[in-house]
Order: structure tokens, then sequence, then C-alpha cells
């Protein structure tokens, strides 16, 4: 029955699936990902914190599928409780920092005048910097904590969310049906909420989106540098750093899973990213 | 030209005094005074020791006074003093700049030479084999943090070489400089030439499709000539922006690869100075990258304006 109605939601999303098996790759890949984050103490073989002076430096084997640390602890199952870190300062990053930048981009477009103006002004000054030097200075300033680390990365991504959201916003104003709601004699700020707000959603979904993979290197960097989330949460970036300097000589297997792990992980979101793009916004399409 | 000129340096001199603000700021709302924690670091104990300290670095004055004589010294070429070296700012920046210069100019130069050309195969060759190879090539360019990508290199020089090539002291030569930045060059360049490359693909692919390369192509001439003599010198505009943006990303990629390569730059001195909260340091360093960051974003525009002659910038 539901097959024969063109439009359902579903229908619209096995369509997209079959124009876009690439951006399918990705989704399946960032739902593995997710779902092995989510349920990490069920999926991983072994406890990530229990160390074991008998299995330092292990290689692969039966045992340890990926290896052991210096202090014996196995580095599957410590990639997949870094899941759970990883994933969840990229994804608190994005939905705060595309929250804010949405809210901000929105206000730009409605209240426009001087606060447009200073807000295009401190746009500008944040752009100045590159993320990642941002985000080292907003840790150094606020110290390193799981918490501080999301809002480091969160802030230097408000600046672009706002002002796609706010050419969106000055564009769909002008559009007939914003006309009509003001004719029926709805205040700005319902039209705002109810009209205009919902159409800016696929630009920002696929922003977001796009930001996804960058959060998730930037927290790698930082992490990696070691201003980024502490002891004892073992975040991909910090397992890097751990092994960086002594075992590319000894033990390969500590720097090539935790990089394996941000690269694929990053590669889905872009995947999934681009096919995104093109199915909600034509116009960017390559 | 001259008006928008005046009117760029201008907002360039705006958003470079909203960063000094900005970072004076933040380096200020930090919980605990910056003698506290130099106090702590260094082991003393006796109080006066520490109003001394506080003396010495003018915490004791108000913000905004704090502010101006940053500001005042600034102008003046006096960046202040570093509080790890005690020795002057400007004489532990200065000789980082030509190394990262370097790098990043290395970096730069691989990631064109790499990115346009694959990019216009990719385009020329749009749903072959080629092409999506080089796509998931450029997409895992993306997806790799360079500083593992530099880690992988080492590894791979450990094994078939059996040594790193580590910076140990400055190469004496131009061809020991790029033999030394080579490889750190690339791993960090890598990520630029992916998105360049995808940059040329796009717009290359947007440009064949246009008249004028109809013409060309119905008036008798070879492929080639189309491609590289027509398409390819419109196509590269957009990458020029690219370029101007990419400047941002590469810094905070120089920042981790000269950690991982272990190059004594400025991008990785900020690192260091962040770690050892020496603020001067850093708020002096995180200036300068703002100022290269403006600067080449403001040259990248100016161009733009001067390869493509439709866009002039009135007013």
């Amino acid at each position: 029955m539901s097959a024969t109605v063109p439009h359902s939601f579903w229908n619209n999303v096995s369509y997209n699936a079959r124009r876009y098996p690439l951006g399918v790759a990705g989704g399946i890949i960032m739902i593995v990902f997710v779902l092995a984050a989510i349920f990490a103490s069920a999926v991983a073989p072994l406890d990530p914190f229990n160390t074991n002076a008998k299995a330092s430096l292990a290689a692969p084997g039966p045992v340890y599928l990926f290896g052991a640390d210096m202090m014996g602890r196995d580095v599957l199952s410590r990639l997949i409780h870094g899941a759970r870190v990883s994933l969840a300062v990229a994804l608190g990053a994005t939905i705060i920092g595309s929250g804010i930048g949405c809210a901000v981009g929105l206000a730009c477009g409605y209240i426009g005048g001087w606060f447009d103006l200073l807000v295009q002004r401190v746009t500008e000054v944040m752009q100045a910097l590159p993320l990642l030097v941002m985000a080292l200075v907003i840790t150094a300033s606020l110290g390193p904590s799981l918490r501080n680390t999301i809002i480091a990365i969160a802030i230097p991504l408000i600046p672009s969310v706002a002002r796609v959201i706010r050419s969106n916003v000055l564009s769909l104003r002008e559009m007939p049906y914003v006309e009509a709601a003001k004719a029926t004699g709805m205040s700005e700020w319902r039209i705002a909420i109810i009209h205009v707000l919902p159409n800016t959603l696929a630009p920002l979904i696929v922003l977001a989106t796009a930001q996804l993979g960058s959060t998730i290197l930037t927290e790698a960097s930082l992490s990696f540098l070691g201003l980024g989330v502490p002891e004892p949460y073992p975040s991909w970036g910090r397992m890097l750093s751990e092994s960086a300097a002594e075992y590319v000589r000894t033990a390969p297997w500590l720097v090539i899973y935790p990089g394996l792990a941000i690269s694929l992980v990053v590669f889905g979101s872009n995947l999934l990213g681009d096919a995104l793009r093109d199915a909600l916004d034509p116009r960017q399409r390559d | 030209m001259l008006t928008y000129l005046i009117r760029r340096l201008l907002l360039m001199i705006v958003t470079l005094f909203g960063v000094s603000v900005a970072i004076f700021l933040l380096l200020r709302i930090v919980p605990g005074n910056i003698a506290d924690i130099l106090f702590d670091s260094a082991g003393m104990i006796d109080p006066s020791e520490k109003q001394k300290i506080i003396a010495d670095l003018g915490l004791d004055l108000p913000l905004p006074l704090q502010y101006w004589s940053w500001l005042n010294g600034v102008l003046h070429g006096e960046l202040g003093f570093s509080y790890v070296s005690e020795k002057p700012v400007i004489d532990e920046i200065l000789p980082r700049i030509p190394i990262t210069a370097r790098l990043a100019g290395l970096a730069l130069v691989f990631a064109i030479c790499a990115g346009v050309p694959l990019g216009v195969i990719s385009a020329v060759k749009q749903n072959t084999k080629l092409d999506y190879a080089l796509r998931v090539l450029s997409l895992s360019g993306l997806s790799m943090p360079s500083f593992w990508l530099g880690l992988l290199i080492l590894m791979a020089c450990v094994r078939w070489f059996g040594t790193i090539p580590i910076y140990d002291r400055a190469p004496a030569s131009i061809w020991a400089w790029i033999a030394m930045l080579a490889i750190p060059a690339a791993s960090v360049g890598f990520r630029s030439s992916a998105l360049i490359m995808r940059l040329t693909r796009s717009s290359m692919l947007e440009i064949l499709r246009q008249d004028f390369v109809r013409t060309a192509k119905s008036k008798g001439l070879s492929d080639n000539a189309v491609t590289y003599v027509h398409a390819l010198r419109n196509a590269l505009l957009p990458v020029i922006t690219t370029i101007g943006v990419e400047t941002a990303f590469l810094m905070g990629g120089l920042i981790v690869t000269e950690t991982v390569f272990n190059i004594p730059g400025v991008a990785r001195f900020l690192v260091e100075a962040i770690r050892w909260r020496d603020y001067p340091m850093v708020q002096n360093l995180v200036m300068f990258i703002a100022v290269v960051v403006v600067t080449v974003n403001l040259i990248v525009d100016l161009l733009y304006m001067l390869v493509d002659p439709r866009i002039r910038y009135s007013e």
C-alpha cells in the first residue's frame, strides 16, 4: 500500500539510497561506529583499563587481536571504548556549534542592522584564526577536560554555520509564502520559527555532516598534542600520542590502528556528507 | 580599486584589533592568576616572591592598562619577554619563522603540483575507474589526520631505509633543506592537495560543459588544447580562492606535523608555549598567525582580481 504512495518518507529514502550508494556506505560506517560506541562494554573483547605486565607490547594475535600497549591493555578494546569519547566529543561539538551558529545566523538575518554588522566583524575575527589554533587557545584557557574539549571545538564552528544560515534566511524572507504569512497577520518571530527555520534545515544538515569529520580530526589533533580529552578516557588521538614517539619502531600496531579508526570514521562521515549535499542541496552539486 | 584596497586594509586592521582583544581576554579568564601557575611550577614558597612576580609582569595593573601596554609594545616592535626563557619574545619567534615558511611553501607547492593535474585527469575521465580511484584518494586525503600520515611515512622509512629523517641541525644548502622538509611537507600538504583536486575536478566539469569549450572543439582544436589551454585556465580561478582558505587549515596541520617530525618552527612553538603557560609568547604567536592568515587572504583576493578581469571590486 505504502509502496504506491509516491512521496512517502521511506520511498524517498530508498530512492536516494539507490542513487547514492557511496553515501549509504558512509552511513553504514558511521552506524557501525556509533553502535560500537554505544555498546562498547558489550562489544569490547577485553577490559580497556585492565593492565597486564606480561602482555606489555604484545603483538597482534589470537588474544589481543590488534595487539596490546605498553601497559598490556588490549588495543582493540581501547579503540572501541575510544569511539565513545571521540564520537561524543565530535557529535557534542557539532550539535552545539551548529545550534548556536543557526540561532546567530537566524538572528542576523532577521534583526539585521548593527547586530548583523557586529556579528560579521566577530566572524571575521574568528576566521582569522585556524580552527586548531583557536581550539588550542580555548583549551589552554579553560583547562583540559572532556567538557572543555567539546566547547573548544564547538566555538570555532559557529561562524561558518551562522554565515550559511544568514544568507539562507535573507533569501527565504523574500519568499511568497513568508509574505502570505505576514499578510495573515503572523508575527515576525512566529514566521521565523515556523516558516523560515525549518527551511534552513537542509543546508544545516549538510554543513553539520561535513563538519563532523573535521571535529573528529580536531579532537584527534588536540588529544595528540596532549591538550585534549584527559585520562582516563581512551581517546583515539591520545592513544596515538602515547605511542607515537617511542613505538614507531618497535610496536607499529599502536600507531596503525588508532589512526585507521580515525580515518575510517572521518571517511564515512565525508561520504555521507557528500551524498547528503547532493541529495538535499542541489545547488552545490559537483 | 584604490578605495577598495583602502577599505580592505581598514577592515584588516579592525579584524586584527579584534583578534588581539579576544586573545588577550581569553588568556585572562583563566581561573588562577598566571603568577600562581608560575609560582607553583617553579616550586617557590615565599609569598613576597609572588608579589615580585606579579609586579614584574605588570599583572597588578588594571586589564585595560595591561592590554594597552601590550598593544603599544606590539606597535613599536617590542613584544615583551618570554616567561620561560626570559629572552625577548621577538628573538624567540623570528628565527623560527623561516623554517615554518619553508615547510608551508613546500607543502603548498606539493599540494598544487599534485592536486591540479590529478583533478584535471579526474574530470576529463569522468565516471571511469580512474576517476573513482582518484576521488577515493582525495576523499581519503581529507579523512586522514596529517600527523598520522606523517607517522606512517616515518614507519615506512624505518622499515625500508632503517633510519628516520629527523631534524637535528639546520641544513646547509637549499637542496638539503628540501630533502629534509620533503616528507613533512608531503604529509601536511596531502590534505590540501586532496581539497585542490576535488575543487579542480568540479570546476573543470562545469567549465567543460560551457559553450566556449564546445566552440573550441567544433573549430577543430585537439582535445588536449581544449582541456589545457581553454578550460584549465578558467577552471583554476576558484582554486586560487581555496588556496587562501586552505592557508588557515595548513597552519593547523603544521602544528601537529612540526610536532611529529620535531621541526623547530613557529607552529610547534605555539604548542610548547601553551604547555609552559608562557602567555606573552602565546599572545604574540597567535597574533602572528592571524596576521599571516589575514594577509594571505588579502593577497589571494587581489590576485583573483588580477587574474579574472570580470571581477572588479567597486565602491
